[in-house]
């Protein structure tokens, strides 16, 4: 194979791009002075102003300066490198261009934003930044992405509504999954609810998804198992199941977390006590069993939750209390029953249709004040600060329901280290973006959805499944794996073996030769954060595109 | 969006509206047309030379109606794909009369008023439905008085003043200030074009204005002066209305005191009995946008129920509340009144003191409901699929987007009101269900 990165005896020919992003950069510094003192920097053969350099006419002026100017350098000087490096490299590979000759430098973000009516230093610091640029630029070297093949299996952990949807959307795409379910059943949480605010039994729904599973050809399912380690990277993972007595190696090429949540119950909180003070999964279990019989019932939201301890609001609480609330309503039409709330979170359009419905069959919304507390005493009676009302108020109840949150798994941290992806403070797994990539782990190769992520509804959780099985199928559909050649690379001549590279890397993507006595990266899993390189006391790692020479010349530039 | 227009697997077909759907699950034809640009795609580079030399100023309404664009232009500026096109009811050779300089300017030689609708026909296994919403118009509650009165915006106005590239270069200057120095600048104008007048007048008959009027108020001078003494007074008028307004234009100062109401249009059986979703936290970024832009900001946030509900969206409204000077009140605004300085006076009553309130705010945003989109019943017909008691598409919890045909699927705010991280999510599982659909084994049970 021609390598793309072959080097070619030529003369330095760079090509800088300025943008006015609009206003955004023009509006605040001189893009003109900008442009012409770019073209006295050394190397520099070619200049442009940009309107939009990220335009599609801005992107065919990159390519056309590429080809008629015989340009072996590009920097744009614009916005973020995190939104915009991928499209300018890109479009210089386009253009004949190895992508990593392409540099970028920020005088938006780091420069006009920050110094907005300040047109003379705006101006001449992005004067720096684009000489800083221009002189990196010509250090850097042409390299060749990186390749690795794909198992198109998936594992999914985990086997409630969210997880049987991804394996049951994945093997509709004719792909193989290995569903691994802690459990002795599946269903999840599900199996655990009376009805759906649908009104249909929640284990009948759950139950038909799953029996769907279990007859599929394309899913493995292991019940009452559980992951035990996972190792390898991102088309050619290695994990070992324990399912009972047997333990089971799979190569997957992709991962999806599903563990769900568990609902809270703290004993004495608000009074719990497991008999008149419940929560409202303990509620689902008496309604469930035929066991309910209160007559005046009083639902507190928010229990354990938007509090000090627990700063968020697990979103499905309001509709489980308006949703039993209206059950107890319609088969005991003179029950009384009464919510008390902060917020309704009762968002979209059939949720807020069942809050108008529930308000007409009499059931009644009282708002408390989170400042004081409801207190709820042992003979049912629940005092609290009536918001609206603006005085404290005091209501009898046979049953007290406290609407309390879903919690994160304790085992949750346990299998993220499995893995590698992150939680946030409240144990939940971390998406890679929260408004655009939801789905996603920033480790390529592993999803997430379900109240893994953050408590949702049964329909979320199916949704966010058969999204996941999308996320998968865009990897497991391609023959091969492309990457970034951004990585570390050790020197075998120089390395010591001391090993002080493998404790800093967070992927584990170095490993220790013991024939060689080095330290040797796995580019696959490398991300190219640069740890190792900075940690080397010997100077053999290095980071490409960053190494010390192009840093250095870079610095000298100021 | 660059990403989907530069994708080799993606023939995005923008500016298009599909007409006609046959066949069924794996092997649909739609037939889609290509609405006439008057630009040539393939020969527009983007690059804008025509907008700026278009003579004819149209209202923009990306700007929602506060900035011009020419009768030939792009959506906006980072729109995919850039190809321009001509604003028929607009543009000047379109309406019979002599132009065509930006044919003359474009050197790509991409303009063509000739060119027509196309009708292309596709051969499609699924088809998903992302036809998104329609903001309410406010216009329709009468007791807000949208429209009356200028400090009154919408939530997407709103965006559109914070934004860098908006109108206002993305400082809350208030609309009825805005109105009141484009009234300046027209008048300055005239004064200029008034005076010019004046001084011929005053060099033809050799005296000034001042000293002739007085005489001809006296009646010393003759009628032979009528028209020049018409004139002098119009321009006195003008001046003093000018120094008027520039005295009331020294007093303006930027918004700094907003106020957000929640729920227009929205969880109101006049209108739309759902909840929106996604207003709460708009209204809420906004604010704290506003307060990143100036700290002097004060922002009070009216609802029925603050619904921050996602993950960290109810972290990010107690954050508000605590940096950015954000205060939420537990109410539903009853009328919006006019009061000195264009500030508009919320009428409303306080629950937590049981009081009815006359409260002055600087500016008044709209947090205007998501209703389904225009032309959901058309599409509805084309597509032969089901619409729901809301007027989204039909679905079920089981099957979250499919609709009631097989092989057409829906994401987005098409299938309800959600925010980002939930669309996005739902495409991604439609885009599972149409793979599904088209992945070779199903194809084979539809042969």
């Amino acid at each position: 194979m021609k390598k793309k990165s072959e080097k070619k005896n030529e003369d330095l020919r760079v090509g800088v791009f300025i943008c006015d992003c609009g206003s955004n950069i023009a509006g605040h510094l001189d893009c003109p002075d900008v442009t012409e003192y770019a073209a006295t920097l050394p190397g520099v053969v070619y200049t442009k102003e940009n309107l939009y350099t990220c335009s599609e006419a801005g992107i065919l002026e990159i390519q056309d300066a590429i080809k008629k100017n015989n340009l072996n350098r590009v920097v744009v000087a614009s916005c973020s490198p995190r939104t915009h490096h991928p499209l300018f490299a890109s479009s210089c590979e386009q253009a004949g261009m190895n992508p990593y000759l392409f540099e970028m430098v920020n005088i938006r973000d780091q420069c006009s934003w920050v110094h907005m009516g300040q047109k003379d230093i705006a101006t001449s610091k992005a004067k720096d930044l684009v000489r800083m640029g221009v002189a990196k630029s010509i250090s850097l070297e042409p390299e060749d992405e990186i390749e690795s093949s794909v198992v198109r299996q998936t594992l999914v952990i985990g086997g409630g509504i969210a997880g049987l949807s991804v394996a049951e959307s994945l093997a509709g795409m004719g792909l193989e999954v290995n569903l691994v379910e802690k459990s002795g059943k599946l269903g999840g949480l599900m199996n655990n609810l009376h009805i759906l605010d649908s009104g249909r039994p929640a284990e009948e729904q759950v139950g038909e998804i799953a029996e769907k599973v279990l007859n599929s050809e394309n899913i493995t399912t292991y019940v009452g198992a559980e992951v035990k380690e996972i190792t390898g990277y991102i088309g050619n993972f290695r994990a070992t199941i324990q399912a009972g007595e047997e333990t089971v190696q799979k190569t997957i090429g992709s991962i999806v977390v599903a563990v769900g949540a568990v609902p809270l119950v703290e004993k004495g909180l608000l009074g719990h006590n497991g008999k008149n003070v419940i929560t409202q999964m303990e509620l689902e279990n008496q309604l469930k069993n035929g066991d309910f019989k209160a007559q005046k019932v009083v639902m507190i939201q928010c229990a354990g939750a938007r509090n000090e301890e627990r700063e968020y609001c697990s979103r499905v609480c309001c509709l489980t209390a308006v949703k039993n609330a209206m059950f107890i309503k319609s088969h005991n039409p003179l029950a009384d029953v009464k919510v008390l709330y902060r917020d309704m979170q009762m968002y979209g359009d059939v949720k807020e249709k069942m809050l108008w419905d529930a308000r007409g069959m009499g059931i009644s919304f009282e708002v408390y004040d989170p400042t004081k507390p409801p207190k709820v005493s042992d003979d049912g009676k629940v005092n609290f600060h009536h918001v609206t009302m603006g005085q404290d108020k005091e209501v009898d109840a046979d049953l007290v329901v406290l609407s309390t949150p879903l919690v994160a798994r304790e085992g949750s941290v346990k299998v993220a280290g499995l893995m590698r992806v992150p939680t946030d403070k409240n144990g939940f797994f971390l998406e890679a973006h929260a408004k655009l990539r939801p789905l996603d782990f920033a480790a390529d190769g592993i999803f997430v959805c379900g109240s893994a992520k953050y408590p949702v509804t049964s329909v979320e959780a199916r949704t966010q499944g058969i999204g996941v099985a999308a996320r998968v199928a865009s990897i497991l559909f391609k023959d091969k794996l492309i990457k970034s050649a951004i990585v570390a690379e050790i020197d075998e001549e120089s390395c010591v073996g001391c090993m002080g590279c493998m404790n800093v890397c967070p992927y584990e993507a170095i490993i220790f030769n013991r024939e060689k006595g080095v330290c040797e990266v796995q580019d696959i899993l490398c991300k190219g954060c640069g740890n190792c390189a900075s940690t080397c006391p010997s100077h053999s790692a290095l980071l490409r595109g960053y190494k010390p020479e192009q840093l250095l010349a870079q610095i000298r530039a100021i | 969006m660059l990403d989907v227009g530069r994708h080799p697997n993606i023939e995005l077909l923008a500016y298009s509206e599909v007409e006609e759907v046959s066949g069924s699950a794996g092997c649909f034809t739609a037939k889609v047309r290509k609405k006439a640009r008057y630009v040539d795609a393939a020969k527009c580079t983007g690059c804008g030379a025509c907008a700026e030399v278009c003579p004819t100023a149209v209202t923009d309404l990306y700007n929602e109606g506060h900035s011009t664009r020419k009768a030939i232009y792009s959506w906006f500026a980072q729109g995919i794909p850039s190809t321009h096109a001509i604003d028929t009811d607009h543009c000047r050779v379109f309406n019979g009369k002599k132009c065509g300089v930006c044919a003359k300017k474009c050197e790509a030689e991409a303009i063509d008023f000739e060119q027509q609708d196309k009708v292309v026909e596709l051969e499609v296994g699924a088809i998903i439905a992302a036809n998104g919403y329609t903001i309410f118009d406010p216009v329709k509650i009468p007791e807000y008085r949208y429209r009356d009165l200028p400090n009154v915006i919408t939530a997407m106005e709103f965006e559109r003043f914070l934004s860098a590239s908006g109108p206002t270069d993305g400082h809350l200057d208030r609309p009825s200030d805005i109105i009141v120095k484009k009234e300046i600048a027209d008048l300055e104008k005239l004064e200029k074009r008034s005076s010019r007048v004046i001084t011929r007048l005053e060099e033809k008959h050799g005296a000034p204005s001042a000293e002739v009027a007085a005489k001809y108020d006296s009646g010393e001078v003759a009628d032979e002066h009528k028209d020049w003494m018409a004139k002098f007074e119009d321009y006195n008028k003008l001046t003093e209305k000018l120094s008027v307004l520039k005295e009331t234009a020294e007093t303006f100062t930027t918004a700094k005191n907003l106020a957000f109401i929640q729920c227009v249009g929205s969880r109101d059986l006049r209108f739309f009995p759902f909840c929106s979703g996604y207003c709460c936290m708009h209204s809420i970024k906004e604010a704290i946008i506003a307060h990143e832009h100036d700290n002097d900001t004060h922002s009070a946030i009216f609802g029925m129920d603050i619904r921050a509900v996602g993950k960290g969206f109810d972290e990010y409204k107690v954050r508000g509340g605590k940096n950015s000077n954000i205060s939420y009140k537990r109410s539903r605004v009853a009328e919006i009144v006019g009061g000195p300085n264009g500030n508009p006076v919320l009428v409303y009553e306080d629950t937590q003191k049981q009081k009815v309130v006359h409260e002055e705010f600087d500016l008044v945003i709209l947090a205007t409901a998501c209703g389904p989109s225009e032309g959901v019943k058309e599409l509805s017909e084309i597509l032969d699929i089901e619409i729901n008691q809301f007027g989204f598409f039909k679905t079920t919890p089981e099957n979250p987007v499919d609709t009631t045909r097989d092989g057409i699927f829906v994401c987005g705010c098409g299938h309800s009101p959600m925010d980002i991280p939930e669309s996005v999510a739902q495409a991604s599982s439609a885009a599972a269900r149409a793979v599904q659909t088209v992945t070779h084994e199903n194809l084979l049970q539809v042969s």
